[in-house]
């Protein structure tokens, strides 16, 4: 089983030096999250998550969730016992609403603590991610009853949440969904119907769960405009708040499915099970929508999350295997770290990883401007750039999640492809990443049809030119940064010109716009990163730490000179509009030639 | 009831603990220090008891250096109420008869119907400090437990000897010690983090417990006489092997008596 290290210098860098935290903490309501107080607190949190979570994650893959005849599912050893020192320790609460339990602390924080559980075990922080979602829409939409008799066991994550959208035949296209919901005459509904993959939707780890559910009323307009959501706890409630009888739900079985074994995806039927409606009917996707840049902030993340705990375990393999001679070298044989093809994938996976935190946190202070700040002007631009980031962070951060595993995996050899080193499991865990939370096929068209045109593209290419402002900076900081520099404004200037081709062609042609959304995206991504890597080279020497600064240049010129050139060299992808990828029909998909000689 | 636990800070076992070769007494800047994990046990025994009676109130003592104080914000975090930190210019390298007789003052200044102390630390090893703290204060003591149980009058609780078990037990106010077989420590919920910073955490100088070293000293303890450094290792002896290695060998050891 691999150790887990938490990357608290990093964070601790990226919060006071990178994404201005010191200002989110001057915000009206987080004068208590100070610097000082959440770096100590984060020590504490790396240290559980590193201490209790991080040893289950091997077991959780080898064992799995476990379905059982009478419909209950079992968790793998150990899942239950750290989820119960997890709610005692409170790290879910810290940045929840104080009136219900929480700690109030500032998204940036609760999206750190997300990031140590899930490089601690992803299939396990899964819970309570998904209780976060369910506690988001119940604070933002729920009625003061509910909240009262909801969220503060919630809250403190005695009692779990799930998000009930997908069914069969409706998955992307959310609006396709047919449970029905029928008003009794008490004011509840019946609910009945079948949902797929939802996580965590029966465990042993509480001892109730708090379902959040789409559904159709009688009568309600097709599509998505016809969705109402509703809450079903797993037990009815007693007037007193005590747990009643079952409700009518029940896990009718769980998948077996590529990673996160140890999170059951299950297969829940309602059949006239009692719901509660969450504000108006028809409601359901606007409260979905609540959550949405927040969730699919938090999955970019686990992207982040496992290349990390991936990549900790490919630099260690990396200095203990010895293979060969390494050029120069005069012992009779070298650590493969020595060799300058494992040096790149550990610098690839290191450079990006760090650039992915920043864009994660970037992302997630804004978030904590759009709901802090005092000026509703700035709280609005905030807004902005976190509905710009948000794909962005999702689908470059996924991505980059099965690549950089991928290649931690590569630098074990074929060690790494056999199950015994544990490494697989981070590849086979971080896949789910870029399908579910919306595809990143999703995102990208999230970015170009709704981002990118927002003020008619002045959002998007206002924060563009806020990115340059940084080429002046490292002009002056001197010819240690030339080379960051020259690349920035090279591929910068790629992104300007994609763009422009987006905001000119997206109109017209909307189907060329989507075609090159994907590697569009791609582009923004290694932009952002590469800006925000320079923005810590110039950071690092504020540190006093000599040899934390020079890190912090080398991986920023590294990035720079070796990362960033993919970003033109998409252009041509991104620009290239969508006849090609129709030119050729399905049959010339197929094998063409074979098919005539059959 | 008012618990009293023990806290010492140590070396961090699992980094290099050195000693000033000057003094002889330890350098506290060689190594991270931590809480010995022995009181952080003890600390979990008195914060179950008070899990489950209202009313309980535990205290931690602790005596050294102003890096103390640092442990016992990290151990209020995990629950206790209040700390009180013994701190002296006076007590550096103070010996185990001038620490039990500092920590059974503070004992009586700060009040107490349980001593709860780890069976030994990881540094000094002594394992005597909890029962000449009760002879100080005259009360019952119950050593090396492996397990403890607290009512309202009194504590029992069972020690291993090398033949079986002892069942001890003992009217409070008393003084107990725990052995490595209580319970881990729990790990501090935030809002305990977040709440230490304000919990009372009193520094007492051995004036405030009317103590003066004249006094502590005039009681007799242990002085440094002298220190020298451990002599570096040699290197051994490399036995060539020109067909003859086994013999040399075996010449080797007997020469030493160890064959």
């Amino acid at each position: 089983m691999s150790h887990f290290s938490p990357p608290l210098s990093d964070i601790t860098f990226v919060l006071e030096h990178v994404v201005g935290y010191p200002d989110i903490a001057r915000l009206p309501g987080y004068e208590h999250a100070d610097l000082e107080t959440v770096v100590e607190l984060l020590d504490q949190c790396g240290e559980f998550m590193a201490e209790v979570v991080a040893p289950t994650n091997r077991t959780g893959d080898l064992v799995g969730a476990r379905w059982q005849s009478d419909g209950s599912v079992l968790t793998p050893p150990g899942f239950a016992d750290a989820y119960h020192q997890y709610v005692d320790a409170g790290w879910g609460a810290l940045p929840l609403p104080e009136e219900f339990g929480g700690g109030g602390f500032p998204r940036t924080i609760g999206l750190i603590v997300q990031e140590l559980m899930t490089s601690a075990n992803m299939a396990f922080a899964l819970c309570p991610l998904l209780t976060q979602g369910a506690i988001e829409a119940l604070v933002h939409y729920g009625s003061a009853k509910q909240q009262q008799l909801f969220l503060p066991k919630m809250v403190t994550g005695e009692w779990t949440g799930t998000m009930n959208l997908t069914e069969p035949q409706a998955g992307s296209d959310v609006g396709a969904l047919t449970t029905r919901a029928v008003q009794r005459d008490d004011g509840s509904y019946a609910l009945s119907g079948q949902k797929i993959f939802i996580t965590f939707g029966e465990h042993d780890m509480a001892e109730q769960i708090i379902h959040l559910v789409l559904a159709r009323t009688p009568g309600s307009p097709a599509g998505t405009k016809g969705i109402s959501c509703f809450i079903v706890p797993k037990f009815l409630m007693n007037d007193d708040g005590t747990l009643g009888e079952q409700n009518g739900v029940s896990a009718l079985s769980i998948e077996h499915k590529l990673g996160i074994h140890g999170a059951p995806t299950c297969v829940l039927s309602y059949d006239d099970a009692t719901g509660y409606l969450i504000g108006d009917e028809n409601m359901g996707m606007q409260i979905m929508f609540v959550m949405m840049n927040s969730a699919r902030l938090s999955v970019g993340m686990q992207g982040l999350a496992v290349a990390e705990r991936a990549y900790q375990q490919s630099l260690a393999y990396a200095q203990e295997r010895r293979q060969g001679l390494a050029i120069g070298a005069a012992s009779p044989d070298s650590a493969i770290i020595e060799f300058p093809d494992v040096r790149r994938m550990l610098m690839t996976q290191k450079a990006h990883i760090a650039a992915l935190r920043r864009m994660m946190l970037l992302n997630a202070a804004h978030f904590d401007h759009s709901t802090h700040d005092p000026d509703p002007v700035s709280r609005a631009r905030a807004e902005e750039i976190v509905g710009l980031l948000t794909p962005i962070c999702k689908s470059f951060g996924t991505d980059l999640g099965d690549e950089l595993t991928s290649l931690a995996l590569q630098i074990h050899g074929g060690m790494g492809y056999i199950e015994e080193t544990g490494v697989a499991q981070h590849l086979r865990d971080a896949r789910i990443a870029p399908i579910y939370e919306g595809t990143n096929g999703i995102q990208a068209a999230d970015l170009v049809g709704r981002k990118l045109s927002v003020r008619g593209g002045a959002s998007a290419t206002e924060f563009l030119a806020g990115m340059r402002e940084i080429i002046a900076e490292l002009a002056a900081a001197g010819d240690a940064f030339t080379s960051i520099r020259v690349q920035l404004d090279q591929h910068l200037a790629s992104l300007e010109t994609a763009t422009e081709w987006m905001l000119r062609t997206g109109r017209a042609d909307p189907n060329a716009m989507l075609a090159g959304s994907g590697p569009y995206l791609r582009m923004w991504g290694l932009c952002l990163g590469g800006w925000l890597m320079a923005r810590s080279a110039l950071a690092g020497p504020a540190t006093g730490d000599a040899a934390f600064a020079e890190t912090q240049l080398v991986l920023a010129r590294f990035y720079a000179e070796q990362l960033l050139p993919e970003c033109t060299a998409l252009l041509g992808a991104a620009t290239a509009g969508a006849d090609d990828l129709f030119e050729l029909d399905a049959d010339q998909l197929a094998d063409v030639s074979k098919r005539l000689v059959g | 009831m008012k618990i009293i636990v023990l806290v010492k800070q140590v070396p961090d076992t699992y980094g290099e603990r050195k000693l000033n070769a000057t003094t002889g007494i330890l350098d506290r800047a060689a190594s991270e220090p931590i809480i010995d994990e022995i009181s952080e046990r003890a600390l979990e025994v008195a914060l179950r008891y008070r899990d489950s009676h209202k009313g309980t109130e535990v205290v931690l003592l602790g005596m050294g250096p102003a890096s103390v104080t640092a442990a016992l914000r990290k151990a209020l975090a995990l629950g206790a109420d209040s700390a009180v930190h013994v701190l002296d210019d006076a007590l550096a390298g103070a010996d185990m008869g001038y620490t039990a007789a500092v920590l059974a003052a503070a004992t009586i200044h700060t009040g107490y119907d349980l001593v709860i102390a780890g069976n030994e630390s990881t540094d000094g090893r002594g394992g005597v400090i909890p029962s000449m703290i009760a002879e100080h204060l005259q009360r019952p003591s119950l050593t090396f437990l492996d397990s403890l149980d607290i009512l309202d009058e009194r504590v029992s609780g069972v020690r291993r000897t090398e033949t079986g078990t002892v069942d001890a037990h003992a009217a409070l106010p008393a003084i107990v010690s725990i052995t490595e077989l209580a319970p881990d420590v729990r790990f501090p919920n935030f809002k305990g983090i977040l709440s230490a910073k304000k919990k009372p955490l009193t520094v007492l100088a051995l004036a405030d417990l009317g103590l003066d070293t004249a006094a502590l000293s005039s009681r007799g303890h242990s002085i440094i006489a002298k220190t020298e450094q451990r002599p570096s290792r040699t290197a051994g002896t490399k036995v060539a092997d020109d067909g003859n290695a086994g013999v040399d060998l075996a010449d080797f050891l007997a020469a030493r008596h160890l064959i």
